[in-house]
């Protein structure tokens, strides 16, 4: 008895070691020498393998930071300027603040209720139904409201609003990593600087159809006329391809141009509420010709706080 | 008028479905519980409804109350556990609750844990069945009696299987191979009848759940591989017809290895699965502890499975 | 009796329409003709608004190398060049034209004898396809002048027809060989001269023992040409398959099959380049089967492209059944899922298939079983279950490696999913994506 496991003992002892060598020698042959600042950096960084810095994860951008020497060109949005700083003293170099960003939907809901025009009945994927057809809505340039960004966004801050079919950004959550820009088939999110007071004026639409094609397809589209351009200080307005755009850098959230557009297609966020209180004649001086058409400040306060 | 709706092609679909495969796998089951009541009385009717209940209830209270998901017994799996989990038990009056027991072990632990029907990398049944023949080795290794048709009584005398007579050198005493081949031997309760089981399995490959490719690989292998060790060694190894004809070979080939889940999907990789059962099985049997290896094999196989899906790929067309 | 190798499935024929004799449509108000009816670039439109045309006008030019000339399937005034929304609802240029009368262009010959002799050279025949803007009518719209036209270094040895018809419902190629055999010799014979190989096999499935018998009688008159019944197994239609069924050859992952001496063109085709090269007729009409199981009657047409889907289906069948459930131009295997009845018709649509809701609805999704049956009915060897994981967990890479690109996007594997997983989809997602990731790799 005692012998048999003083022999399983010696047996196993005996195994180990050998196996022990082996290792040591094995690990000194293929020892990768690697800069201990990576690690450190890795460190600092939000670990959360975004990808939104392009690189293959949090690991990357730090090799990638390291091998720069500096941070030019490189930026790790959900980290923001914190980390930005922190990362700058361990490489020793300097880095200038960034503008917070956040995403938006640019595409207002259309597809709701009887103003569907066909049933998607396919996989759950907005990349593949955009392959397919239009959409549920007949836009060929809107929310295919499939969710690929709810999928795609890491954080969270994503989620579907089953009454509109557009998507919904929690601008709490959301960290500008860009997931979900590349997720959408049709650039309907962007990432826009958030704004003084997070306060940010928007286009909600992207239909570059020309304006009576896009109204036959969306009440809320966007008809290009310019008006949002004319009425705009600071010239951060500008309609392209029957479609306008607001250069966020240059806006200055005055909502001139919303109280303007006879369609109601540019939307705003964290604006106190009572909004239309200040500019009661705008709405006034619409065109007449716009049949069966709300008018924007009626549906202001729906669009509030909702990216 | 109605909203056209959109999808990709193909728009038709062979309406073929997952409870259509379970059910029909059930129907190719009858067989065999037929003879099993024929042959080993109410005892084997009582431990199928059990298992079979067991196994339904089981899946049914996991999915309702821990997973929270929509239950899916009425897809026939759980059936195709219980019943196969029944034929792989001797047909004693222990085994009446002993079975619940396996069925938990089954269906919570052999399935549920992984995800359901269509995850688990083990057959439900074997995990059940073998957690069964390793805590309850009594048990699950008493046989009753044997060679008596329609035994309407709930009285069971200890017999020996054919394996077990084998394992302690009784092999003067072993039934013939026609009399094997039609169910007059003991064992478990679905291992009896070679044609039970041959009808079922010709069913089955008829409505092309299952293929050839496992059941011939698997009774092949085993066949050569025995009939080997017979020839060098006629005294210690049993002759190559007996081999295949006894114990679990024949069930294990054509119902437990072919299990579409736990086997390898391209037809190269379900020739290795069943050539691998078909070894382990023998060598198990031969040098191994238990007198039948038919479980551990398949559930070994099964582990591999997910190699042999990555090495074995089907032939390109375009190479 | 000869069919492909590997894979394959076999779904309810359904070739309810296959009695039904061509009707010919007739012309609606205004045609919109789209000026992508092919693969490749638009065609880019002549005319101009208030233009007076003639059925058989060139309104649309080729000026790209993978384009094919647009004619006017009718006569009447140009009302606007713009675009219009295709069958999926997407924008694309056309040319609308109001019809009045049917006054054709005079270089038509109109009368209805056959031509049977052609002096034409085989570079003289490549040049009248271009001409005349034929393209391949088998659903891929390939332009047929830049098929014909064999690649220096590369030698064509067999010429195959494919008159497989393996799409269910579909029953217009059917329909043409029944009622149009001889012109479909003459055409076949055409094809051979331009691509200079001793034999054409014309490959039709042993479903349809009428066209079998109509074609093995009407090619004997004809020398090189031999009709080839075929087992019935779907996708027998596909490029690649037909080349194996009929020659056992098998083309290269990424290869043409020119590049294996084959040169495979529809039936439908076939017919479209008799009238072209013989009658100087430009493609402005095709075959069109009308068909669905709850459809009060069956029709095959003979249609101006230009058509829109709402003008045939009210002349067919006055207005769709009421729980229709889906509209597909092709077949139900392949074909695509219409969205917009107020497009136009195009050169490639062979059907207008109405579904109900029953028949047009895919079952719930389910756990994946592992059954394996979608790698058996893959004819291509693909594992259609791993690249649905695969994509899903967004590995392009490995989907690539694993050779994605191969699929035909036949559908077999959906077809045969006992767990309804839209593995057709996920695959050509996943196709989208690895040739995305191969374009910015470059």
């Amino acid at each position: 008895m005692t012998q048999g496991i003083l022999i399983a003992v010696i047996v196993l002892g005996v195994i180990g070691a050998i196996f022990a060598v082996v290792l040591y020698f094995v690990a000194q042959k293929f020892k990768v020498v690697e800069d201990p600042l990576i690690d450190e950096v890795a460190e600092v960084l939000p670990g959360a393998n975004c990808g939104g810095c392009g690189k293959a994860g949090c690991r990357a951008f730090a090799e990638a930071c390291v091998a720069q020497g500096n941070l030019d060109g490189l930026r790790c949005a959900p980290g923001g300027d914190a980390v930005a700083a922190k990362v700058a003293e361990l490489l020793g170099c300097v880095t200038e603040a960034g503008e917070p960003q956040v995403a938006v939907v640019r595409c207002r809901p259309c597809n709701i209720g009887d103003k569907r025009r066909s049933n998607y009945d396919g996989m759950q994927s907005c990349a593949f139904a955009h392959s397919l057809y239009t959409g549920e809505g007949g836009c060929a340039f809107g929310c295919l409201g499939c969710g690929d960004c709810v999928k795609a966004c890491l954080f969270g801050a994503i989620t579907m609003d089953p009454d509109r079919g557009t998507p919904v950004v929690d601008e709490e959550k959301c960290t500008a990593c860009g997931a979900c820009v590349k997720a959408c088939p049709r650039s309907v999110i962007e990432l826009r600087n958030k704004g003084r007071k997070n306060r940010r004026v928007w286009v909600g639409c992207i239909n570059k159809e020309k304006g009576a094609d896009a109204r036959k397809t969306c009440a809320n589209a966007c008809i290009g006329c310019g008006k949002c351009e004319k009425v705009c200080p600071v010239e951060a307005v500008h309609v392209n391809g029957n479609v306008a755009y607001i250069d966020h850098t240059k806006c200055i959230a005055c909502r001139k141009c919303e109280a303007e557009c006879p369609v109601g297609a540019i939307v705003d966020a964290n604006f106190p509420a009572p909004v239309n209180k200040e500019k009661p004649a705008a709405p006034a001086a619409l065109k007449p010709a716009a049949p069966a058409q709300e008018t924007p400040v009626a549906e202001q306060p729906s669009t509030n706080n909702q990216n | 008028m109605k909203l056209l709706n959109i999808s990709g092609s193909p728009h038709v679909h062979s309406d073929e479905s997952t409870k259509k495969i379970m059910w029909r796998v059930n129907l190719a089951l009858i067989p065999m519980l037929l003879v099993a009541i024929a042959y080993f009385g109410l005892n084997a009717l009582l431990i199928s409804l059990v298992s079979v209940a067991c196994c339904v209830l089981f899946q049914w209270l996991i999915e309702k109350f821990i997973l929270k998901v929509p239950t899916t017994i009425c897809d026939g799996s759980a059936v195709v556990t219980g019943l196969l989990l029944a034929f792989n038990v001797p047909a004693t009056a222990d085994m009446i609750w002993l079975v619940a027991i396996g069925a938990l072990v089954a269906i919570a632990i052999g399935k549920m844990s992984f995800g359901g029907l269509g995850k688990n990398p083990f057959n439900p049944a074997l995990v059940g069945r073998v957690f069964l023949l390793i805590s309850f080795p009594v048990q699950m290794t008493t046989w009753p009696t044997v060679g008596k048709w329609f035994p309407m009584s709930f009285d069971t005398v200890a017999g020996a299987t054919p394996l077990g007579l084998l394992k302690e050198g009784g092999a003067e005493a072993l039934p013939q191979a026609w009399e094997m081949f039609v169910g007059h031997i003991g064992g478990s309760l679905g291992e009896v009848s070679a044609l039970a089981i041959l009808i079922g399995a010709i069913y089955l490959l008829c409505r092309k759940i299952i293929s050839w490719h496992i059941p011939v690989s698997f009774i092949g292998t085993a066949f050569i591989f025995s009939g080997i060790l017979w020839l060098v060694n006629p005294e210690t190894f049993v002759d190559p017809l007996t081999t295949i004809l006894t114990g679990g070979i024949m069930l294990g080939a054509c119902f437990m290895a072919t299990d579409m889940v736990t086997s390898p999907m391209s037809r190269s990789g379900q020739l290795i699965f069943g050539v691998g059962c078909g070894l382990l099985t023998i060598i198990i049997r031969n040098w191994g502890a238990y007198p039948e290896g038919v479980s551990f094999a398949i559930l070994i196989m099964n582990a591999v499975t997910p190699l042999l899906n990555r090495w074995c790929k089907p032939v390109r067309f375009a190479n | 009796m000869k069919t492909f190798k590997m894979g394959g499935v076999h779904p309810e024929e359904n070739k309810i329409s296959s009695s039904a004799v061509i009707e010919q449509m007739p012309l609606p108000a205004q045609v919109v003709v789209l000026m992508n009816q092919h693969l490749g670039a638009p065609a880019t439109p002549v005319v101009a608004k208030g233009d007076k045309v003639r059925v058989g006008q060139l309104i649309g030019e080729a000026q790209a190398f993978m384009c094919a000339n647009v004619h006017s399937p009718v006569s009447g005034t140009v009302a606007k060049v713009d675009v219009c929304k295709d069958a999926f609802g997407f924008a694309k240029p056309a040319i609308y034209i109001n019809v009045e009368g049917d006054d054709w262009v005079e270089t038509v010959d109109r009368t209805p004898d056959i031509k049977r002799e052609c002096n034409l050279e085989p570079q003289e025949i490549v040049a009248k396809l271009k001409e005349m803007g034929i393209v391949g009518l088998g659903g891929a719209t390939f332009p047929a002048h830049i098929k014909y036209n064999v690649p220096e270094g590369k030698k064509a040895e067999y010429l195959i027809i494919n008159a497989v018809e393996c799409e269910p419902y579909l029953t217009s190629d059917h329909r043409v060989m029944m009622e149009h055999a001889e012109e479909i010799c003459i055409g076949v014979s055409i094809l051979r001269k331009a691509l200079g190989v001793p034999n054409a096999y014309i490959g039709i499935e042993n479903n349809k023992p009428e066209p079998i018998a109509v074609m093995t009688a009407m090619s004997k008159n004809f020398q090189g040409i031999i009709v080839e019944p075929l087992k019935v197994k779907y996708p027998q239609g596909a490029e690649k398959q037909l080349i194996n069924a009929i020659t056992g050859r098998k083309v290269p992952s990424g290869k043409l099959p020119i590049d294996v001496g084959c040169v495979v063109s529809n039936v439908g085709t076939a017919f479209a380049v008799y009238e072209a090269v013989q009658k100087n007729k430009p493609l402005i009409e095709n075959i069109l089967t009308v068909t669905g199981k709850k459809l009060p009657s069956q029709h095959n047409y003979q249609v101006r492209i230009g058509i829109t889907y709402n003008d045939i289906i009210k002349h067919s069948i006055g207005e769709l059944p009421e729980n229709t459930g889906k509209v597909i131009s092709g077949g139900p295997m392949m074909g695509k899922a219409v969205v917009n009845l107020d497009a136009p018709t195009t050169k490639g649509a062979s059907s207008v298939l109405v579904m109900d809701e029953s028949e047009a609805r895919r079952a719930p999704e389910t756990n994946c079983i592992r059954c394996g049956k979608c790698v058996n009915a893959c004819p291509m060897g693909l594992e259609p279950y791993l690249f649905s994981s695969l994509v899903k967990n967004n590995r392009i890479e490995e989907a690539k490696i694993h050779n994605i690109l191969d699929c035909i996007e036949c559908g077999c594997c959906f077809f045969s999913c006992p767990a309804n997983k839209p593995l057709t989809d996920e695959i050509r997602l996943g196709k989208n994506r690895v040739r995305a990731m191969m374009a910015a790799k470059k």
